[in-house]
């Protein structure tokens, strides 16, 4: 679909059975131009999987994951976790993973104001004509803090409810900039919304996307985050810890 | 400012209550009896000009009177002058309390408790008052003890009243029980010029006018003792009792005043949110700066002798009966107040004590009527658990200790029902609301809440609703959501009907899955594996529906057993498995019902909500999708289909989408006057089948003003069509 090159990387030792059954797999699976390379590797995981990223200059690394990271806390709560973290490349997490294609037909992509929401947004769009999905969202998350008016009565209210008219507009006259930016035939046949919505930022988008019931939620990667955002949660960790979706995050 | 002559009346008529009640709640707390006055003058006078409600009155208050009573009798270890001397430090600390709370910001703090539990603390507090009252009522004013006792002695003290009273006594009690008939029966007597003065103060003027008749006409003494009249300083102005400091760090100070500060604040904030929905000017009052008001009045009260201030609702909602527009009202109740002490000391001096008591045994007895227990059992059986313990324990021992355990049991029984402590406590910090405007042309709010929703996180619902003016369209979706308790179907009710009043309209949705076992609307509801309880007690949508349907002589069903034949016809049904259908809505040829159905299997699967109207028609329709650009949520994938121009019409063409493989059919089912129902109407997604049209709304389920549109639009789209069949 990207005329890419397929990866496999298994972590344990190689053995006859295991490799019998990972080729099993591929055969099953389309057939693709390029050669389908499976590496095997002892060590652990998060490293491993780190370090292949690096020697093979990968860009996208697809790892399955699952919803909630209480129940099977030690894949996504560690490793899918601790690899979306730290991957040097954009990370797809699967939730969604079944033997019959569901088709893709509504991707949710963030317009945070950070000058990597371009790139993302570009990126949905390439995405969104590879898997020929037809309607992108593009969401602005509004920050409480920027309103800047606290309600108190009717008359800070108003105020507010101004405020945030103006600011939806101005965020989407932001996102409208960066969409005149992206090709024509990129957004060839695809509807574009663009949505405002206010509350928590990172969290919020996910909620929308499971509203809406999107596919596909496309993030920028976040900034470095240490242990003091994972005890304050924000922006993409709200994400990880309930995946309301597919999820692909950009770097 | 053309506002004022009623501002001054409604201020006067509020000053007659509030003399007899100010002087009657700081008897009751032991304090001198002034105290009561001073703190209304000074809160009439600070809150009017601080604060930020509207029609509110202020002063001492009733939930005050057991926690205060309690401090003036322990804090000097019964010395009742030192204690109150005490008891002011403690006020004036509270006041500072909660200048800060209003800078902070921090109105919100009444959100976090339960309703239930709020509702056991005032009863307990109306116990207080009736245990201690109804002994001062009969003329026995000395009886001491803690509430448990004090009800333990009303047997004896009845038994005394009639068997050994001596005469002074005896003339005091009965003076005390008409008092408490003229209580009961006020209401009763529909006479306008009686009804002009407030009962209290009839209550004062026949005690003063009885005082005068055995001074000047009756042969006989006045038979009441001095003991048991009230007592008032000679010189009001010049001898103000002035706090003492030095027991500030000791624990039994440092509770009072952490119980004045959490009563004061609770009952303000109740009362100014109950308020709120009496103003006829419909305003939101601005709670932060009430309390910073409250705080500052309260400190300057406590300096001058005076009790505590709090927001008070049966004052309030006397003032907003009789015309207050703004709060001069309350300006010119402290004002009128101050004239009466001032001009009638001598007598008010008549006053006598069962008298006054007579008005807080009324009061108290309000506060936790029999009555209300039974309004709460009727809301559900773990909602009367909450209040009873609440209600004990603050009776046993004191009044935090009653609420944290309020709030404890509510916890408990939450995850007693829910079955599980992790639901909550995984989710308690997340945020769970989410608010936007809907992006069709309606721009309706739409908030939609996930995981659970109690008195613990209900804040971040409010904070969203509080962002909406009330004159707005806004739908709440707890679909997502699995655990929504009392406290905020009580609350979200308290929004809809500021919605109702404002023009704006407030609707619930998501919620007729949820099991409830009453059929209280405020009733805890939470998503329940068995389904036996979910069908018993509608909902208020469901009610709403009903209540439609024989309007529109439609019938109405709450649960379908089976999915409906005529939807497997669908295309659009092919690939989707219908879970359940609910509120059937029918008529001759038109059914209307919410519908949930899954899409995909297993990981992949989602539910999906929506509210649909199927119409049957008699000649089979042409296969077609209508739909307008960007407006559906619902995937199509019609491939080998085009976009249809109806000829003559290419405004219709430009905004609508229109898919068919039959072009020639279909212009002929759409006539010119269909056409232009569609260009005049609001859009909805509408598709074809063998047998009828299917009209779809939103992927989500429909509010109530939403369906009855939907059923309009059913019914003339109906009429047209077979009118073009006719003519054809």
């Amino acid at each position: 679909m990207f005329n890419a090159q397929l990866v496999c990387v298994h972590v344990g030792a190689r053995t006859q059975k295991k490799e019998e059954k990972i080729q099993g797999i591929l055969k099953e699976g389309p057939t693709t131009k390029n050669e389908v390379k499976v590496l095997f590797q002892t060590g652990s995981p998060v490293d491993v999987i780190l370090d292949v990223c690096q020697k093979e200059n990968v860009d996208l690394l697809i790892l399955g994951a699952l919803q909630k990271e209480n129940i099977y806390k030690y894949y996504i709560g560690s490793i899918a976790r601790k690899l979306t973290r730290n991957a040097p490349c954009s990370v797809l997490l699967l939730i969604k993973h079944s033997i019959v294609r569901v088709p893709c037909n509504h991707i949710v992509v963030n317009g945070l104001k950070d000058p990597k929401t371009a790139e993302t947004i570009d990126t949905s769009f390439y995405v969104a004509q590879a898997i020929g999905c037809k309607r992108i969202t593009i969401v602005e998350e509004i920050m409480q803090s920027e309103i800047d008016v606290k309600i108190n009565d009717d008359t800070s209210l108003r105020r507010a409810t101004i405020a945030k008219e103006r600011i939806s507009n101005r965020e989407d006259i932001r996102v409208k900039d960066l969409l005149n930016c992206i090709d024509e035939d990129k957004k060839e046949g695809i509807s574009i919304k663009t949505q405002s919505i206010f509350g928590k930022r990172g969290y919020s988008i996910g909620h929308y996307a499971r509203v809406v019931r999107a596919d596909l939620l496309i993030m920028n990667a976040p900034n470095k985050t240490n242990l003091l955002d994972r005890i304050f949660p924000h922006d993409i960790e709200y994400i990880l810890s309930e995946l309301p979706t597919d999820v692909l995050i950009v770097k | 400012m053309e506002d004022l002559p009623k501002n001054i009346f409604s201020g006067f008529v509020v000053s007659l209550i509030a003399l007899p009640l100010g002087l009657g709640l700081a008897i009751a707390s032991e304090a001198p009896p002034i105290a009561g006055i001073i703190s209304a003058v000074v809160s009439g006078v600070m809150v009017a000009i601080l604060g930020g409600s509207n029609v509110t009155i202020t002063g001492p208050g009733n939930g005050l009177v057991v926690v205060l009573l309690s401090a003036i009798t322990t804090l000097a270890l019964g010395d009742i002058h030192q204690g109150f001397l005490y008891t002011l430090a403690a006020i004036v600390i509270s006041g500072g309390f909660m200048l800060v709370l209003g800078f902070l910001r921090m109105g919100i703090l009444s959100d976090f408790f339960p309703s239930s539990a709020i509702q056991g603390m005032l009863a307990a507090i109306g116990i207080g008052i009736f245990a201690k009252q109804f002994h001062v009522m009969l003329g026995y004013a000395s009886i001491q003890g803690n509430t448990v006792d004090l009800l333990l002695k009303i047997p004896d003290t009845l038994l005394n009243f009639f068997t050994n009273s001596n005469k002074s006594t005896f003339t005091a009690g009965e003076v005390g029980i008409v008092s408490l008939l003229i209580m009961i029966y006020y209401p009763k007597i529909r006479n306008r010029i009686f009804q002009l003065i407030p009962a209290p103060m009839w209550i004062v003027v026949l005690t003063v006018g009885m005082s005068y008749y055995f001074n000047f006409i009756s042969p006989y003494d006045y038979p009441i003792d001095k003991a048991l009249l009230i007592s008032i300083p000679e010189n009001v102005l010049s001898n103000l009792a002035f706090p003492d400091f030095r027991k500030i760090f000791d624990m039994d100070f440092v509770n009072v005043v952490i119980a004045i500060t959490l009563v004061s604040s609770i009952e303000s904030l109740l009362s100014v949110k109950a308020v709120d929905k009496l103003d006829p000017l419909r305003r939101r009052s601005n709670i932060n700066q009430d309390l910073k008001a409250l705080g500052f009045a309260t400190m300057i009260s406590g300096f001058l002798g005076g009790l505590n201030v709090v927001t008070v609702i049966a004052r309030s909602s006397v003032n907003v009966n009789n015309g207050a527009t703004n709060r001069s009202s309350n300006f010119f109740h402290a004002g009128f107040l101050l004239i009466f002490v001032l001009l009638f000391q001598n007598q008010l001096r008549m006053i006598p004590l069962p008298a006054l008591a007579a008005i807080l045994v009324f009061t108290g007895y309000k506060l936790a009527a029999p009555k209300n227990i039974a309004k709460i059992f009727k809301i559900g059986k773990e909602q009367l658990l909450i209040f009873l313990t609440t209600l004990l324990v603050t009776i046993f021992t004191n009044l935090i200790t009653g609420i944290i355990c309020g709030i404890a049991i509510t916890f408990v029984i939450h995850i007693v029902l829910k079955k599980s402590i992790f639901f909550f406590t995984r989710n308690v910090l997340k945020p769970n609301v989410l608010m936007f405007k809907e992006a069709d042309e309606k721009q309706n709010y739409y908030v939609s809440v996930v995981n659970f929703c109690s008195f613990l996180n209900y804040s971040k619902l409010k904070s969203k609703l509080d962002q909406i003016p009330e004159n707005q369209d806004v739908i709440v979706d707890f679909s997502r959501c699995s655990f929504v308790d009392h406290t905020v179907m009580e609350n979200l009710n308290n929004y809809i009907q500021s919605f109702n009043s404002k023009g704006g309209h407030f609707e619930v949705i998501g919620l007729d899955l949820h099991g409830a076992h009453t059929g209280h609307p405020f009733a805890l509801r939470r998503i329940s594996a068995t389904k036996r309880i979910a069908s018993r007690n509608l909902t208020k949508r469901q009610k709403s529906l009903k209540a439609i349907a024989k309007d529109f002589h439609w019938t109405y069903r709450p649960i379908r057993k089976k999915p409906f034949e005529f939807l497997k016809e669908f295309s659009y049904f092919e690939t989707k498995n219908i879970d359940k259908i609910k509120n059937v809505l029918k008529n001759d040829k038109c059914t209307l019902f919410d519908v949930i159905y899954t899409e995909g299997e297993f990981i992949a699967k989602q539910v999906i909500r929506s509210t649909m109207i199927h119409i049957q028609l008699d000649s089979p329709p042409p296969q077609f999708t209508l739909d307008r650009e960007g407006m559906f949520e619902y995937i199509y994938h019609l491939a080998g289909y085009d976009d249809l121009d109806i000829e003559g019409h290419p405004d219709f063409s430009k905004r609508f989408f229109l898919y068919g493989n039959n072009k020639k059919e279909i212009e002929k089912f759409f006539t010119d006057e269909l056409v232009l129902f569609f260009e005049s109407n609001t859009y909805y997604h509408i598709k074809s089948g063998p047998n009828g049209l299917l009209i779809l709304h939103k992927e989500r389920l429909a509010s109530v003003k939403e369906i009855k549109a939907m059923g309009d639009f059913a019914t003339r789209l109906l009429k047209i069509i077979e009118k073009n069949n006719s003519i054809k």
